[in-house]
């Protein structure tokens, strides 16, 4: 009796004491950012303010000035209030779609759109990415030479700066006459051509990721577990399907992961040298052509929350995968 | 089912497992292992025949041998009358681990399926195979349930179901019931029992335990290491049904003795 009185309560005080674990450390880092970018805005926009005090021979007062610099249009440091509201004003606060010339178009005041023309060249270039990270990974460990061949090639792509072949890719590829042609056909819109170039870069970082997940985890089955295929006889095939593959299903999923994320990056790379006039990253190189410092950092958290976004989706098709492949709930 | 196997044991008389000096040294990075010296071996068609020794002796080179997974570096052996590369082949013989080595993405049912579906068998076959040495085993039930779902001595069940399901005339095991407690693994020592009875099998199986060794065998290899070479061959003559108890009597404790004197010889020669 004494102990169902007790248990509820303790219970309820437990489960609290849990959340509260899970959450505060959370919160408090989040405070913490936020005070540490408050300080460091007031800081670095203050001179400004105090420079336009002087100038125009007014007085202030402190608080005064700390408003002054927390609410200019073109800050060194936006304070964080000024990127969220950024951020509502441009997504919440626009219409996605308005009209033009009597059609209806995408609306480039709306963070949304740019988002939108950044997530499909990245999706584009992770899955060609993630095909050719696989294949390769399959190559490398069933044939000795692509094992001495490729690795260090794929190494050495990567220590190429992208910002400087990101550039030639860019001219390149948008003077491809099947490119072109394709375009004069009409088989594909301009549009749709500026994204060729941008998929292009972002399955060049996508696909090393996955090579190297893959490779560690087809040859993650222990020598027990080959000697059991030998056993049966069982051919390079069989053992691929039945026992390499599905060893490597975690690893493969850990490394999309990466993956995923260095392909978003690449892809906003891409926008930078092609003058693209949509996508994240159109919006940040037009941010800092008019010292626009607000959009560029609505920009920057857009770019994260799609990037958070990616991942969140990859780690619940994880789940799922590794769950009906019996993994421990 | 019968009349093939029999026609086949008319074709082919003469022992199921022949070795003839034997002798397999590793080569490594600290020098020559030489893991079986000269070892001469027969086994005939049904036996029940215990490899025991301490460990590093060679009985898992010797097993491993047996079932192509190494290659002699000297001596012959057959397997139904013709090399472990080709009687593998001809699907000879299952092969049990020392660790269960379940597939873990794999449901107990679908481990069982995983040599069927790789030697083709049809789906109906596969599904009633599955059945048939799921219950062998005493796993009804569980086909689908995840290894980690299991206890280790139902994971190793599972194991020696998966080695049963395409019908091999040979089972090699190696130290199946190691890892296991004392109570399950005379448990799963009566039904190894039964089961043989019941199939025919010839059985290879690696032990540490000299009880183990005499209740379960008709021939007790007894090796030593350094170079790891058979000491004494011993024949049973224990009868074929075999209650737990008959570890008690006269006879079984007069084999034991044999053996255990067979491990100490091997030992002193290294002295
Ligand atoms: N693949 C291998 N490479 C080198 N040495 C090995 C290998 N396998 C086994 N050995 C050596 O061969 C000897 C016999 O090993 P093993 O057959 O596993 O003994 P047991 O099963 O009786 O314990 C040991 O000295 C072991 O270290
Ligand atoms: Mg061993």
């Amino acid at each position: 009796m004494s102990a169902a009185l007790t248990d509820g309560p303790a219970r309820a005080s437990w489960a609290l004491t849990g959340l509260m674990r899970g959450v505060l450390p959370v919160l408090s880092v989040l405070m913490a950012i936020i005070a540490i970018w408050y300080g460091a805005s007031m800081m670095m926009n203050r001179a400004w303010t105090l420079d336009q005090m002087q100038r125009q021979n007014i007085d202030m007062t402190p608080i005064e000035i700390i408003a002054a610099a927390m609410t200019q249009e073109r800050p060194v440091l936006p304070a964080p209030h000024q990127v969220a509201a950024e951020i509502w004003n441009t997504t919440i606060g626009e219409p996605i779609m308005r009209e033009r010339r009597g059609q209806m178009q995408g609306n480039p005041r709306n963070l949304i759109f740019h988002a939108y023309h950044t997530l499909w060249p990245t999706i584009l270039g992770f899955a060609i990415g993630g095909f050719l990270g696989v294949l390769l990974a399959v190559g490398i460990v069933h044939s000795r030479a692509m094992d001495m061949s490729v690795m260090p090639w794929a190494i050495a792509s990567q220590t190429i700066p992208i910002l400087a072949i990101a550039p030639i890719i860019v001219v390149v590829v948008s003077n491809l006459p099947a490119l072109n042609a394709a375009v004069d056909q009409g088989w594909i819109s301009d549009d749709t051509k500026l994204l060729v170039p941008k998929a292009l870069i972002s399955s060049y970082l996508s696909f090393f990721p996955v090579v190297v997940g893959m490779v560690a985890g087809l040859r993650s089955p222990q020598a027990s577990d080959l000697d059991l295929m030998r056993t049966y006889s069982a051919s390079r095939s069989q053992t691929f399907w039945k026992l390499r593959l599905p060893a490597a299903v975690p690893f493969l999923f850990t490394s999309l992961k990466v993956s995923i994320a260095a392909a978003l990056v690449g892809t906003i790379v891409a926008e930078l040298p092609t003058g693209a006039r949509f996508g994240l990253g159109a919006r940040l190189l037009t941010g800092s052509y008019y010292g626009q410092t607000i959009q560029i950092w609505s920009a920057l958290f857009m770019a994260a929350i799609c990037a958070a976004a990616l991942v969140m989706i990859l780690g619940a098709l994880e789940r799922v995968v590794l769950k009906r492949m019996g993994a421990r709930a | 089912m019968v009349q093939p196997a029999t026609a086949l044991d008319a074709a082919t008389p003469g022992p199921v497992i022949a070795a003839r000096n034997l002798d397999l040294t590793f080569a490594t990075n600290d020098g020559p292992v030489h893991a079986l010296r000269d070892v001469n071996l027969t086994i005939d068609k049904g036996e029940f025949v215990s490899f025991i020794g301490p460990s590093g002796c060679g009985k898992t080179t010797l097993l491993r041998v047996i079932a192509a997974l190494e290659h002699p570096t000297g001596g012959t052996i057959t397997v139904n009358g013709m090399t472990p590369d080709a009687a593998r082949i001809q699907r000879a013989y299952g092969y049990v681990f020392q660790a269960a080595g379940l597939y873990p993405w794999r449901s107990i049912e679908k481990n069982i399926k995983l040599p069927l579906e790789i030697m083709g068998f049809d789906r109906a076959e596969q599904d009633r195979r599955v059945r048939d040495v799921l219950a062998l085993v005493d796993l009804e039930g569980f086909g689908k349930k995840f290894p980690w779902q299991l206890s280790g001595g139902m994971q190793q069940r599972a194991s020696i179901a998966r080695a049963l399901a395409f019908d091999a005339d040979i089972l090699l095991m190696d130290e199946p019931f190691g890892a296991l407690d004392e109570i399950v693994r005379d448990h799963l020592n009566e039904q190894l029992l039964t089961l043989w009875a019941r199939t025919g099998k010839t059985i290879g199986f690696v032990t540490h335990s000299i009880p183990e060794a005499v209740y379960l065998s008709t021939k007790i290899v007894v090796m030593s290491p350094r170079p790891g070479r058979i000491t004494d061959i011993i024949e049973s003559d224990l009868p074929r049904a075999r209650p737990l108890d008959i570890r008690d009597t006269p006879e079984f404790l007069a084999i034991a003795h044999r053996v255990r004197e067979g491990l100490r010889a091997g030992h002193a020669y290294e002295d």
